[in-house]
């Protein structure tokens, strides 16, 4: 097989519940800041989730926020950010070689229940049904408006992947650089799920969204006490280049993506393997040419579930028993962003090859036994004294997806 | 309505769907969407809006009528002559 080419991370935009922009974000990781906040919906009522606070009109009109959705508008945001970051003038470059790869859990939810609440008033008069109700639901909506938005004209388009989606976009961004279809990735993943309350109603019939008197101790993995996710709002794209590119102009390289990896469980609707799991990981091992022990930290995908917590640390620990790993999660900051949540979560940890700290898990007041690994870094931010080089980020989702990104300290 | 709460009416409408658009020196004559930012989406939304607030159906061969802001005032005169004015962008 012929060498693929190197492709490196040079920009990030993001939107998180705690945070609008990566210096912010990272800094209320080390902190502890949650994002978490008490939240009402309709038919759900009182709950919880992770809500972003970032200004949309600086990217957008007020018309075409109010036409396009939330996961566009989103999206937007964080394609602006990361181009800004990344020095990068799309003026001066050939548009029709930017592709936008965005991951997304779900779409469309959102602006159907809108449409089926407002008819409903109208005693189901069909006439009362947006036309605006079709460009708003089709999948490639976030990505779409990204395009009509900053005038790309290359490809674009979201890939569905449940809740390991923002991994996809991420590495979709970097196959399509590697097979030269593109010059520019922008990759990632976003999420509305806020605004839909059916997401809502299914974690709770399921059992698994999060009760709790305080809203940011909410969402708490490996907690003893965990009783179920916080659905989020966020997003987050990178811009990605081949890293031949990247240094003719110079740019700033946050990380090289040096190995991925994406399977299925095949074994069920919801439940999680750790089988599933373990495979995806050492998957993603095996691509990049690394052992585990060569890994620093290893960002979880835990959504405070009961049993998915301990799924996955059972297949971390079969990968990473005995090494020097550390462990984190990033959800107990911000809850699920779901579709944004691999892009985002390893985003937040993509500092550490600067300041040489872990982010911990927070929420942790007694540690389940059963999510008791090796490594794992609890309320305090850890140093890491032998240097951060490499982290391996998870994100899993519904249907068995399971998914792995190996970034990697750029070094020349 | 009179015909002057009409033009109000229209303009409204205009303000909630096409936020930043400048709505104080529209003309009566000259076509909207010669005048501002105004898509086939946009005027959708106004017939919708015609539905909602006033329960006015504008069938697709009279969507001509609804051109300019005089030709909105004559075509919608009868159907509007018993309803109230509802404002919501211009409210206040």
């Amino acid at each position: 097989m012929r060498e693929l080419p190197r492709v490196v991370i040079t920009g990030i935009g993001l939107a998180s519940p705690n945070g609008d922009s990566l210096p912010q974000y990272r800094r209320n990781l080390l902190e502890g800041k949650s994002g978490v906040v008490p939240y009402n919906i309709r038919h759900v009522g009182d709950t919880f989730a992770g809500v972003c606070n970032f200004d949309p009109l600086r990217y957008q009109t007020r018309k075409e926020v109010r036409r396009g959705t939330r996961a566009g508008g989103i999206s937007i945001w964080c394609a602006q950010e990361a181009l800004k970051d990344a020095g990068i003038e799309l003026a001066s470059r050939d548009r029709a070689r930017v592709g936008v790869y965005i991951g997304i859990t779900e779409h469309g939810n959102v602006e159907t229940e809108n449409q089926i609440h407002e008819v409903a008033q109208y005693g189901f008069d069909l006439s009362f049904w947006s036309h605006h109700h079709n460009p708003r639901t089709v999948a490639n909506n976030p990505a779409g408006e990204v395009t009509l938005s900053l005038g790309i004209p290359g490809p674009a388009y979201c890939l569905g992947g449940a809740c390991a989606a923002g991994n996809l976009g991420l590495i979709h961004g970097m196959q399509m650089l590697q097979l030269g279809i593109v010059d520019l990735a922008l990759g990632g993943g976003v999420s509305e799920s806020i605004h839909t309350f059916g997401i809502f109603a299914s974690f709770r019939s399921q059992g698994a969204l999060a009760r709790h008197d305080d809203a940011s101790k909410a969402s708490r993995p490996f907690d003893r006490d965990r009783n179920g996710i916080v659905v989020s709002e966020g997003g987050c794209l990178y811009t990605l280049e081949r890293l031949d590119d990247a240094l003719a102009r110079g740019a700033k390289i946050y990380a090289e993506v040096r190995g991925y990896f994406v399977n299925s469980d095949a074994s069920d609707f919801v439940l999680p393997s750790s089988k599933g799991q373990e495979a995806c990981i050492r998957g993603a091992l095996a691509h990049a040419g690394l052992g585990a022990e060569e890994i620093d930290i290893v960002n979880t995908h835990a959504t405070s579930t009961k049993q998915g917590d301990e799924v996955e640390c059972e297949a971390i620990r079969k990968v990473f028993s005995g090494t020097p790993t550390r462990v984190n999660n990033t959800k107990s900051y911000i809850g699920h962003t779901m579709g944004a949540a691999g892009a985002l979560e390893l985003a937040g940890n993509l500092p550490s090859f600067e300041d040489g700290l872990v982010h911990p898990t927070i929420n942790v007041d007694n540690l389940d036994p059963a999510c008791a690994l090796d490594g794992l870094v609890l309320n305090e931010p850890a140093r890491y004294s032998r240097g951060i080089d490499r982290i391996l980020n998870m994100s899993f989702g519904m249907l068995g997806i399971n998914s792995a990104v190996i970034v990697e300290r750029y070094r020349n | 309505m009179t015909r002057d709460e009409i033009v109000l009416a229209i303009k409204d409408i205009i303000a909630t769907i096409a936020p930043d658009e400048e709505l104080g020196g529209l003309e009566l004559e000259v076509r909207l969407r010669d005048q501002i930012e105004l898509d086939s989406m946009d005027f959708l939304d106004i017939v919708m809006e015609l539905r909602k607030r006033y329960g006015v159906q504008v069938p697709e061969e009279d969507y001509m009528q609804l051109a300019t802001l005089k030709g909105c005032v004559d075509y919608l005169g009868p159907k509007l002559e018993s309803k109230a004015l509802v404002l919501t962008a211009l409210k206040g």
